[in-house]
């Protein structure tokens, strides 16, 4: 069985999972750890949103 | 200034406790993801880090990841072979079931070898948590 996921899905799971570990991993109160996943989340596929504009424009 | 800032921190650590915890968290942590944290009660976080690092692991061997062995080969492989470790016992399970084996021959299973090495990765830094819980560095 082989698993295809598009380049932005890939993106997506792999920005969930790494944010809910460094919000654990890294903050000490349960409130902290949630906002500072989400910011994880956000600083991931932003960056991801980011490149992909960059390389477009690159690319014209 | 700085001296006095080193031992205030060698002194702060001569204050933790090294009880058996702090030996078997981290062990335990490292073979079961999060499972680290869930001996020392801390069930929920133990249980996203389990399905965070899991999922990740699981997902990188459904697309078709290469995963590494200790085979002292290039550099690259090296690192490889040090983040797949850190997944711990999927790492063991998957190298005993003869997967992740196969040549990465499309994009998707380059990506699933990458999610498979920060798995274990993420996996060191879960393991670190649950040893600063166990020497009371974290709550």
């Amino acid at each position: 069985m082989t698993l295809h996921l598009t380049h932005f899905s890939a993106a997506f799971v792999f920005a969930l999972f790494a944010s809910i570990v460094f919000g654990i991993t890294h903050r000490e109160t349960a409130r902290d750890m949630v906002r500072y996943g989400l910011y994880c989340f956000v600083m991931f596929l932003g960056g991801v949103l980011v490149a992909g504009w960059a390389m477009w424009l690159i690319r014209r | 200034m700085a001296n006095s800032n080193t031992a205030r921190t060698k002194a702060a650590e001569a204050e933790q406790p090294q009880s058996a915890l702090s030996v078997i968290a981290p062990a335990v942590g490292w073979l079961i993801p999060g499972a680290g944290h869930i001996i020392q009660r801390r069930w929920l976080r133990g249980l996203l880090l389990f399905i965070s690092i899991t999922a990740l692991f699981v997902l990188g061997l459904l697309m078709q990841g290469h995963i590494y062995k200790a085979n002292g080969g290039d550099i690259l492989d090296i690192l490889g072979f040090i983040g797949d470790l850190g997944a711990g016992g999927m790492y063991i399970a998957t190298l005993a079931v003869n997967a992740g084996q196969g040549a990465v021959a499309f994009a998707i299973a380059d990506y699933g070898t990458k999610f498979m090495i920060v798995a274990g990765l993420l996996n060191f830094i879960a393991v670190a948590d649950a040893y600063h819980i166990a020497i009371g560095k974290k709550q």
